[in-house]
């Protein structure tokens, strides 16, 4: 039946011009760059800080000191011991997050335009002088140790780290960032000092703000807290030479549901191709009810609640990945369906169809990215850090248009290798055992 | 260089200069359609999207007996076929259309969204509108879904043995209520859920007189109103919509224990909860009163939790404290200790319940009261950055029976709780006799 509705509103189609986000570059008079979206509409702004390198720039043996690091940001700075610093964080009403991945460091803080001056104050303290005090480290590091336990036991977390170790040789990518049991309970104070050394430095510092603040007055803040930061810090890490070959991985453990990633080599987001291996990889399995996995997988079969596949061009590897649970009886059965979709995909690519609807939601719902202060701060780092142009988000929608049939479909037979796809399958899997391609 | 030691020395001695939340209210107007159907708009200009949500009245608690899982397996359901759309069709427009589609289900509520170009809003509601009272079911969408469903309570239960414990532990604290009954269901009563369950549950409650519109974005409210009045407007009350009536827990007076054993727990933990009041419309009071109690205990670092058991004691390694009032019936006020290595799970629940007197006894540190206070009321400019999350404030809140008046007097009911009514609130709420305790513990096989 032709529906009422799409009859009804196919004249609409079109998607409408957006709102501009408008970018600024600002240069300090110290010379620091960052991007800049002012919105003096609510008295806050988001300001997001990233330093590329994370935790690929632990040094040998101290895996997890630059997460442990991290992790004691917070505990501490200048004259102010970890409860002071908290209090003061508080009485300020400013929140300040750190986190840690495998490439970068980042420090995203939001804060009340009142109360600006004093918490970029706190945030330089934070940045250079974290005391990293004994009983600090203690107190974070069993946090993390606890983790480590948990993870140990985590279906998702075993069929990350059994990829990782087969994909990645012995680069840093192939062990976890937050370290082991045995890495991280060896870690010293000298190791914390080093560790932050070899991170913060302006060589490899990004920003990013949005909110209630001006160009001037954004640059003279720059200067306060980059100004006196080292040059360079530690050398980044070479690149990963990635090492999938096809099969399954069972890792038995004991629980109802087994737990599936799969990958194959992927793409850099530098490449030429890469968009459209982005829209082959939306109608594949990219996030939507719509992608054929989950039409295949879970509307057709009910063999899953959920099932996706990602490209991850991460800066030192591209991996192309994806990920399915299925009860211990069913997950074959969705490991073949999967398989046979990466099948169909190579051979026969897309239909014009899917590659227009592809392209409709994908152009509509880039826009429903900017809904936040943080959140465009966020895009804005991101894409300084992938070197992309300051006029890319006017631009980005053009690129996925231009995107041809013949295009994507000579990169699905390119890019998709089922004969490298690997499962990595935790649980107690029914009729599946591990084997090589 | 730029030195600053000093100047947050002195942000620390002096608390900074109160904020106030302005212009809140007037980003939001409500109205009430003839057929009951309640409206809310939220606007927000800076961006030409919108979300368009409708939330009902029912929910997990609202099933019937044997049955559990119904409310959810019928969200599910909703986006298969209607008298005008093809099964999956409903989603595959919101993306043709450049949105995103989801929904969810609680104990009180059921809501569904799209986030979308604010110029397809009437597409969205003739849509919504539609499967509010078209939905038309096949026996295979039956049986295919369930399976759906039932992996999805694997993912999130069965293969975690935190999930498996927390529905003990609410199993164990509602002896006669249905929260005690998890909203995904008991897997064995979702293995039979049919047509039938499915149907019967909707041609009750997916009426608009037992739902709530909420729109937020770039919107103009007469505009919404308009074709609120179109869309929603031209489906009838339903007139056997029952009143909202659920069991009612007897007085509870034994405290419980249980102890929850798995191979695949890593770190083991001690909870409690306690039954406890809910917010009820135009008796916010003891509800705000709970809720700075949860922060003052367990809402981070400076908590009282904290500092007693991981500051001036190494006991544990993790603590917190929460409260939602959130709810149409009685609550539960929760706190959970993370033992460090080497404590046993007695030695931490000695120390939390130790801590809990101490903490009653000691009284309200005003400066620590002051700064959730003041956190608070910041929190309140923040959140004007995100329009749909004021719009799901309103809408989860109309759900359990609050009013608008409710929603908009909540951040000035907080700001007015003092510390003696934070204790007051404590001794009331953190009684033995109506509360669970739980260990969640490995299972030490002894295997040689």
């Amino acid at each position: 039946m032709r529906s009422l509705f799409v009859a009804l509103f196919t004249m609409f189609m079109t998607i409408p011009a957006w709102a501009e986000v408008k970018i600024q570059e600002v240069t300090s008079p110290g010379g620091i760059t960052a991007w800049l979206v002012e919105d003096h509409s609510i008295p806050f702004t988001a300001l997001e800080l990233r330093f590329r390198g994370g935790t690929a720039l632990d040094a040998p043996g101290k895996r997890g000191a630059i997460n442990l690091m991290t992790g004691l940001l917070e505990e501490g700075a200048a004259d102010l011991d970890a409860r002071a610093y908290t209090r003061a964080l508080e009485t300020l009403a400013a929140t300040f997050g750190f986190s840690s991945g495998t490439d970068q460091l980042s420090i995203s803080t939001r804060f009340l335009t009142e109360n600006r001056d004093d918490v970029i104050a706190l945030l330089y303290d934070t940045i250079h002088a974290p005391r990293f005090d004994q009983d600090a480290i203690d107190r974070v590091r069993a946090q993390v140790i606890s983790g480590l336990k948990s993870d140990a036991k985590d279906p998702n977390a075993i069929a990350g780290k059994t990829f990782r170790e087969m994909a990645y040789g012995d680069h840093p990518y192939a062990t976890d960032g937050n370290g082991t049991i045995e890495t991280v309970s060896g870690l010293t104070r000298d190791d914390l000092l080093a560790a932050h050394q070899a991170v913060f430095a302006r060589d490899r510092l990004y920003v990013g703000a949005v909110g209630d603040i001006t160009a001037e007055e954004l640059g003279v803040y720059l200067d306060q807290l980059f100004g006196d930061l080292p040059e360079t810090g530690a050398p980044m890490p070479g690149m990963a030479e990635v090492n999938i070959d096809g099969g399954i991985t069972v890792v038995p453990y004991q629980t109802p549901q087994s737990v599936a990633i799969f990958g194959q080599p992927g793409i850099d987001r530098d490449d030429d191709d890469f968009f459209a291996a982005y829209i082959m990889n939306n109608i594949l399995g990219g996030g939507t009810f719509e992608s054929r996995l989950m039409d295949e997988v879970r509307r057709k079969r009910g063999l899953t609640y959920g099932v996706y596949s990602y490209l991850v061009p991460k800066d030192r590897a591209a991996v192309y990945m994806g990920s399915v649970a299925s009860a211990n009886d069913k997950v074959a059965e969705a490991i073949d369906v999967i398989r046979a979709e990466w099948v169909r995909m190579q051979t026969e690519g897309v239909t014009a169809k899917e590659l227009q609807d592809s392209k409709t939601y994908l152009t509509g719902a880039y826009p429903l990215r900017f809904d936040g202060n943080a959140q465009i701060a966020g895009i804005m780092v991101g894409m300084q850090m992938q070197g992309l142009p300051i006029d890319y988000i006017a631009t980005r929608n053009d690129k996925v248009n231009a995107v041809t049939l013949d295009e994507i479909n000579r990169v699905a037979a390119e890019l998709l290798d089922p004969d490298k796809l690997r499962f990595i399958v935790v649980g107690m899997p029914e009729g599946i055992e591990t084997g090589t391609n | 260089m730029f030195r600053t030691t000093r100047a947050v020395a002195l942000v620390v001695a002096g608390l900074a200069a109160p904020v106030v939340a302005e212009g809140v209210d007037d980003q939001v107007t409500t109205y009430t359609l003839d057929n009951g159907m309640e409206v809310v708009v939220v606007e927000d200009h800076r961006a030409p999207v919108v979300q368009h949500m409708v939330w009902y009245r029912a929910g997990s608690a609202d099933e019937p007996r044997g049955a559990s899982g119904v409310a959810h397996f019928l969200e599910h359901l909703l986006f298969k076929a209607t008298e005008n759309l093809e099964s999956g069709e409903f989603s595959q427009v919101v993306s043709a259309n450049g949105g995103n589609d989801n929904a969810f289900t609680s104990y009180d509520y059921t809501a569904y969204y799209q986030r979308v170009a604010a110029d397809r809003l009437e597409l969205m509601m003739s849509m919504e509108a539609d499967r509010m009272v078209n939905l038309r079911l096949t026996e295979s969408d039956i049986a295919t879904e369930r399976d759906v469903i039932l992996e999805e309570r694997n993912q999130r239960t069965e293969n975690n043995p935190r999930a498996l414990f927390r529905e003990q532990m609410g199993a164990t604290q509602y002896f006669n209520h249905r929260y005690g009954v998890p909203v995904i269901g008991w897997k064995h009563e979702m293995e039979t859920l049919d047509l039938d369950d499915a149907l019967s549950f909707y041609d009750i409650y997916y009426s608009p007189n037992n739902a709530i519109l909420v729109v937020s974005g770039d919107v103009d409210p007469d505009e919404v109103h308009e074709l609120a009045k179109t869309y929603y407007g031209a489906i009838p009350a339903n007139p056997e919509l029952p009143e909202r009536f659920r069991t009612k827990e007897p007085p509870q007076t034994a405290a419980r224990r249980l102890s929850f054993e798995d191979p695949r727990v890593a770190q083991p933990y001690v909870s409690r909860s306690y039954l406890a009041p809910e917010r009820n419309s135009g008796d916010q009071e003891k509800a705000a009163a709970l809720y700075l109690l949860s922060e003052l205990l367990g809402g981070g670092t400076t908590s009282y939790l904290a500092e007693k058991l991981q500051f001036d004691t190494q006991v544990a390694v993790y603590t917190g404290a929460f409260y939602n009032g959130g709810t149409l019936d009685n609550t539960t006020f929760d706190v959970v200790v993370v033992p460090s290595d080497g404590v046993s799970l007695e030695e931490a629940e000695a120390a939390m319940d130790q801590t809990l007197v101490d903490f009653i006894a000691d009284g309200v540190d005003k400066e620590q009261l002051d700064r959730i206070k003041m956190q608070l009321r910041a929190s309140q400019i923040y959140a004007r950055d995100n329009v749909d999350g004021i719009g799901n404030r309103y809408g989860r809140a109309m759900a359990i029976g609050l009013t608008v008046e409710d929603v908009q007097a909540w951040p000035e009911v907080l700001q007015n709780v003092t510390g003696d009514e934070i204790i007051a609130a404590a001794r009331e709420v953190l009684q033995r006799e109506t509360s669970v305790t739980g260990w969640l513990m490995r299972d030490e096989e002894m295997t040689q």
